[in-house]
């Protein structure tokens, strides 16, 4: 049986760990290459890297930890952030990559979508969304931009479905209202998207306690779980997560100690 | 031992070749010289994307006749993933007239569309290795009362082969599939080893011992 995935995310700036709260008040979680290690040991079953460098000189650092990562750890990995053209797509891929994720670039090209998974297969496809409750669109969720700064004027729901169709293989789904809080994942906006698509949905945003990751994949329909606070700052392992799903039902995989 | 990693233009090929070498095949290596692939002890076939894309890319490069040239000298050879699917003989992905290699026969079946299954299957699942197979020896999690060893899959098309006795291991996705497969000297599986954490490590570890 296909197990639900546990998935520690990474925001990295200039090579280093952070994270913030709704998008800002950024805060060092360590080296990317050390956590990815020590998540990958824990028993995550895969990682996402979100570049949020802002300096384009900078832009190198993400293929070098990327590289390291690829050399010393042996599951999946996701790297996004900046990634505007085919060839940057290609570049991340040939670093050891999995997957890919998209975020901004779609909006302003969706286009993209369509050629990256004509070329890479949708497999490696994952386009991110972060949609915010504005009332705004017939959904109500509308989707934001440039690291959540930007309103788009454009349905989440509409939106969703719309890079389902270019051939995303997968929608990481990252509420603006509930990144950061550790209230709990945006269970509507994640069981709305989850029932309209059929390809996998990574809930993100919002996870504080056990019962949060818990109500994702259960209520929310989520195939896996982005998870950063309750993991980066020891609140809790990816192995209890698992341990907590498990005595639940939910099927997930263990690593032996 | 020289174990050639076929490059063709396609496919993550370094994690492969990195996780060969943790594995201790430190004789792992990448190369697109004909002269290199036939001279090596091992070989294997990465892949990633679609089955006619691939089978285009195997045949412009001539990295078909190569692959053929080599399992016909009886010597060991691994496909991952879309390198699995195209050792079979057709896909129902994409262009119609696309043939495989025709190595083992089959085809290449889309998963069916049912009811909340989503559509690449993406994360880890069980393997059920057939009794004895080379391939699934000593893997971790393979007696824990957990349900057995998972390796990772990324994929929207799986291989049915014409022979049920070339299946070495089964998955269920909304049906049973073939998840590895052997043939002689032809060994394939649909998920990533190099991806699949101490699972496939062990499973690299198998077929280097082969």
């Amino acid at each position: 049986m296909l197990a639900t995935r546990i998935i520690p995310c990474l925001d990295v700036q200039n090579g280093r760990v952070v994270k913030g709260t709704h998008f800002l008040n950024l805060r060092d979680a360590g080296d990317p290459v050390e956590r990815a290690a020590l998540y990958d040991a824990q028993g995550a079953d895969e990682l996402v890297f979100l570049d949020i460098t802002a300096s384009h000189e900078k832009r190198d650092l993400m293929f070098d930890y990327a590289r390291r990562v690829a050399e010393e750890v042996f599951i999946p990995f996701c790297v996004g952030g900046g990634i505007k053209t085919v060839e940057d797509f290609r570049r991340i891929l040939k670093t050891g990559a999995d997957k890919a994720s998209i975020n901004t670039a779609a909006v302003s090209n969706p286009e993209l979508i369509t050629e990256c998974s004509k070329n890479f297969g949708a497999q490696c496809v994952v386009v991110a969304i972060d949609p915010k409750k504005t009332g705004t669109t017939p959904s109500g969720w509308e989707v934001y931009i440039h690291g959540g700064r930007t309103p788009t004027g454009l349905d989440a729901l509409d939106w969703v479905r719309e890079m389902e169709d270019r051939g995303a293989g997968e929608i990481m789904l990252t509420s603006m209202d509930a990144d950061g809080t550790l209230a709990g994942y945006d269970i509507p906006l994640t069981h709305a998207v989850t029932q309209l698509v059929n390809i996998p949905v990574i809930a993100s945003g919002g996870a504080g306690t056990l019962a949060h990751i818990y109500e994702a994949i259960t209520e929310g329909g989520a195939q896996a779980a982005l998870v950063s606070s309750i993991v980066h700052y020891g609140t809790h392992t990816v192995g209890e997560i698992k341990d907590y799903l498990a005595d639940r039902g939910i099927p997930v995989r263990r690593v032996s100690i | 031992m020289k174990v050639a990693i076929i490059d063709y233009g396609m496919g993550n090929l370094r994690s492969v070749e990195k996780a060969f070498h943790k594995v201790g095949m430190g004789g792992a290596f990448i190369t697109d010289d004909p002269a290199a692939v036939a001279s090596a002890d091992k070989a294997v076939l990465p892949g990633d994307g679609a089955f006619d894309s691939t089978m285009l890319s195997l045949r412009r490069s001539g990295v078909d006749d190569i692959v053929l040239e080599f399992i016909a000298s009886g010597r060991p050879f691994l496909g991952i993933c879309v390198g699995m699917q195209v050792l079979l003989t057709s896909s129902e992905e994409g262009d119609p007239d696309a043939r495989g290699l025709d190595v083992v026969p089959g085809r290449v079946h889309r998963f069916p569309h049912q009811p909340g299954l989503k559509i690449p299957q993406i994360g880890w699942n069980t393997l059920n290795f057939v009794p004895d197979s080379p391939l699934g020896v000593d893997l971790p999690g393979q007696n824990s009362a957990e349900g057995g060893p998972m390796a990772y899959f990324l994929h929207s098309y799986y291989c049915a082969p014409d022979n049920p006795a070339d299946i070495a291991a089964t998955t269920e996705y909304g049906v049973p599939f073939c998840s590895a497969l052997h043939r002689d000297n032809v060994w394939a599986t649909q998920f990533h080893p190099e991806k699949s954490g101490p699972v496939g490590l062990a499973i690299l570890r198998n077929f280097a011992r082969l």
